[in-house]
């Protein structure tokens, strides 16, 4: 009888560990990125909407080999961050966070980017009548009222981390407590032919990320009737 | 005229939009509702987002002697002492009745607050409405109150209001019209009133200020404004003048009101206005025949001794006739061109007019 061994409930924290620190670093890189795509008309907005939503059609191992060459030491920004001292990312949990919130990113903007929209101007202008100033309306007004949108790329962009496994392969490897994230975890089982231990962390694996998504759903649900 | 000088507002704009150009250029006292009349897409609205600061248009603008706009300045929103009531009801879904009544009272510093809560709430008849508790639970009427009363609180120190009555039922409008005229009677801060409906204006505005095609084509005190043959008020199918009178007389046998005014005496149905009290009257032009001779034998109560201005052809069949009634007021009736040639009305000529209908408002 198998149960998870501490090699894999390690990979098992490490994975809501990234999970958790590349949702909260999406969520203040997208956010300001949605403001912005919700209301800026200018002509190179579409560029910038393209490119944050590449990651929904590339396969995960090219934008995994691109991050590799672009932070590896011969890359630009692997030049940069051994310049600065801080080493190379690849094969470390910050290459990996990196990654992550790369490839999340259209996840975490997309559903803010549509609330802000669905919001509109009227309720700002409102709001500047009554003499909020640009942050105000936006604290005040933009963040509570986009909140259902807030809830879905929480959900979105924690749960797409989790799964990932292209880019952690590519960038990451298999390094034990640094880089081996459940996904990865799984499939060494797998190829090992411990079909065993992989269905352990498959099945809770499956069990978690529903847990997750009902506390999520219901907590939001009651959230939205005790705020009104 | 008006006064419109250091005080007051003086505006002048131009801007170019995809569709239409505004190039206004208007005042208004200081005191008082100014009604933005015109037909839909006269920019009316646009003029007054103007004023508030929401839309940028090149030109200057002064409140009360202080310059929220000219070629170098742009003063933000938020720091516009203005009060702005939009067309629908535009309260906050995510607060509470009293936290949207409250937001911007917070955001006024305390030494700058002249309007309380407890104020606003009795003017406005609030008291109801905020132990309800959710916007959603109020009728687009009394969310429209609300509106009002959150756009109070920052003690503007000029109201803007764009249409607030276009997106209610008939009933929410004459439940609110009220509070609107106590308002125009307890502030004594300029009130600019966007509107399309000529009965509101009769109602509400001291000055008028008319528009077309994002142009100021006319502006001036109401009931000079509204009597005005070249003026295309004076041609809608409710087109009619306003008259200031006083309650004079209760006659409980046939539950009638007398109004007098310098022009001479309406009768009305009963009011409940007390005696001597300033009430408003509004006489249609079509309403007001014309007869060259005293008319004998008539159901009709009012009948004015006035003296024809001017005349003016409306359409191929009708004209409408200017008349003066006493030293201050004007009557305007709109009649066939059969009956002026029959009649052979000119100006300078003494008639009876005859009035049917009297909304006093």
């Amino acid at each position: 009888m198998h149960t998870l061994n501490p090699d894999d409930l390690q990979a098992v924290w490490l994975t809501l560990k990234l999970a958790s620190v590349a949702t909260l670093l999406l969520l203040l890189i997208a956010t300001p990125l949605a403001w912005w795509l919700a209301h800026n008309r200018k002509w190179y907005r579409s560029i910038v909407a393209a490119l944050v939503a590449l990651p929904l059609v590339l396969p995960p191992t090219v934008l995994g080999f691109y991050l590799l060459i672009l932070l590896g030491p011969e890359g630009p920004v692997g030049e940069l961050t051994r310049a600065m001292h801080l080493g190379t990312l690849p094969f470390t949990f910050a290459g990996l966070v990196v990654g992550s919130v790369l490839f999340s990113l259209p996840f975490a903007v997309q559903p803010i980017r549509n609330a802000f929209e669905s919001i509109g101007r009227r309720p700002l202008e409102v709001a500047a009548t009554l003499r909020a100033s640009g942050w105000d309306r936006f604290v005040s007004v933009a963040l509570p009222l986009a909140r259902p949108g807030f809830l879905t790329a929480i959900i979105l962009a924690f749960a797409h981390t989790v799964g990932e496994f292209g880019v952690v392969l590519m960038l990451g490897g298999n390094i034990p407590g640094e880089t081996r994230v459940l996904s990865v975890a799984i499939y060494n089982h797998v190829e090992a032919m411990e079909y065993g231990a992989a269905h352990w962390l498959a099945g809770s694996m499956v069990l978690f990320s529903f847990l997750v998504l009902l506390g999520l759903y219901l907590a939001g649900g009651r959230l939205a009737r005790v705020m009104r | 005229m008006s006064t419109v000088n250091e005080h007051g507002i003086r505006a002048e704009f131009k801007l170019q939009l995809d569709s239409f150009a505004l190039d206004a250029d208007f005042g208004a006292p200081t005191v008082g509702v100014t009604a933005l009349f015109g037909p839909s897409g006269s920019g009316k609205t646009t003029l007054l987002r103007c004023i508030a600061g929401l839309e940028r248009a090149t030109g200057s603008l002064r409140v009360n002697g202080e310059t929220w706009q000219d070629g170098a300045k742009f003063l933000p929103v938020h720091r516009r002492p203005l009060g702005y009531v939009f067309q629908e009801t535009s309260l906050f879904p995510h607060l509470s009745v009293r936290a949207n009544l409250e937001y911007g009272l917070k955001r006024v510093a305390p030494a700058e607050r002249r309007v309380s809560l407890e104020q606003v709430t009795e003017w406005l008849g609030l008291e109801r409405l905020i132990a309800r508790g959710d916007p959603a639970k109020l009728s687009g009427g009394e969310r429209q109150r609300i509106a009002i009363g959150r756009a109070l609180l920052t003690s503007p120190r000029i109201l803007l209001m764009d249409e607030p009555l276009s997106a209610l039922d008939t009933r929410s409008k004459q439940d609110i019209l009220p509070y609107l005229e106590r308002l125009h009677r307890e502030l004594n801060i300029p009130v600019l009133y966007v509107s399309h409906a000529l009965d509101e204006v009769a109602r509400l505005a001291d000055h008028l200020v008319l528009l077309e095609h994002g142009r100021v084509i006319a502006s001036g005190a109401v009931q000079e404004t509204l009597a005005r043959l070249d003026l295309p008020t004076a041609h809608l199918d409710d087109a009619g003048v306003v008259i200031e009178a006083a309650v004079s007389e209760h006659d409980e046998k046939y539950h009638l009101t007398r109004l007098d005014f310098p022009g001479g005496q309406l009768w009305v149905g009963r009011t409940d206005q007390p005696f001597g009290s300033r009430v408003r009257a509004r006489l249609l032009a079509r309403d007001v025949s014309i007869a060259t001779q005293q008319p004998q034998g008539t159901s009709i109560n009012n009948v004015l001794n006035a003296r024809i201005v001017e005349i003016r052809d409306e359409g191929p069949d009708k004209v409408v006739v200017r008349m003066r009634v006493g030293d201050e007021d004007m009557l305007l009736s709109r009649i066939t061109r059969r009956s002026r040639d029959h009649l052979a009305l000119a100006a300078g000529m003494a008639v009876y007019a005859q009035v049917k209908t009297v909304a006093l408002m």
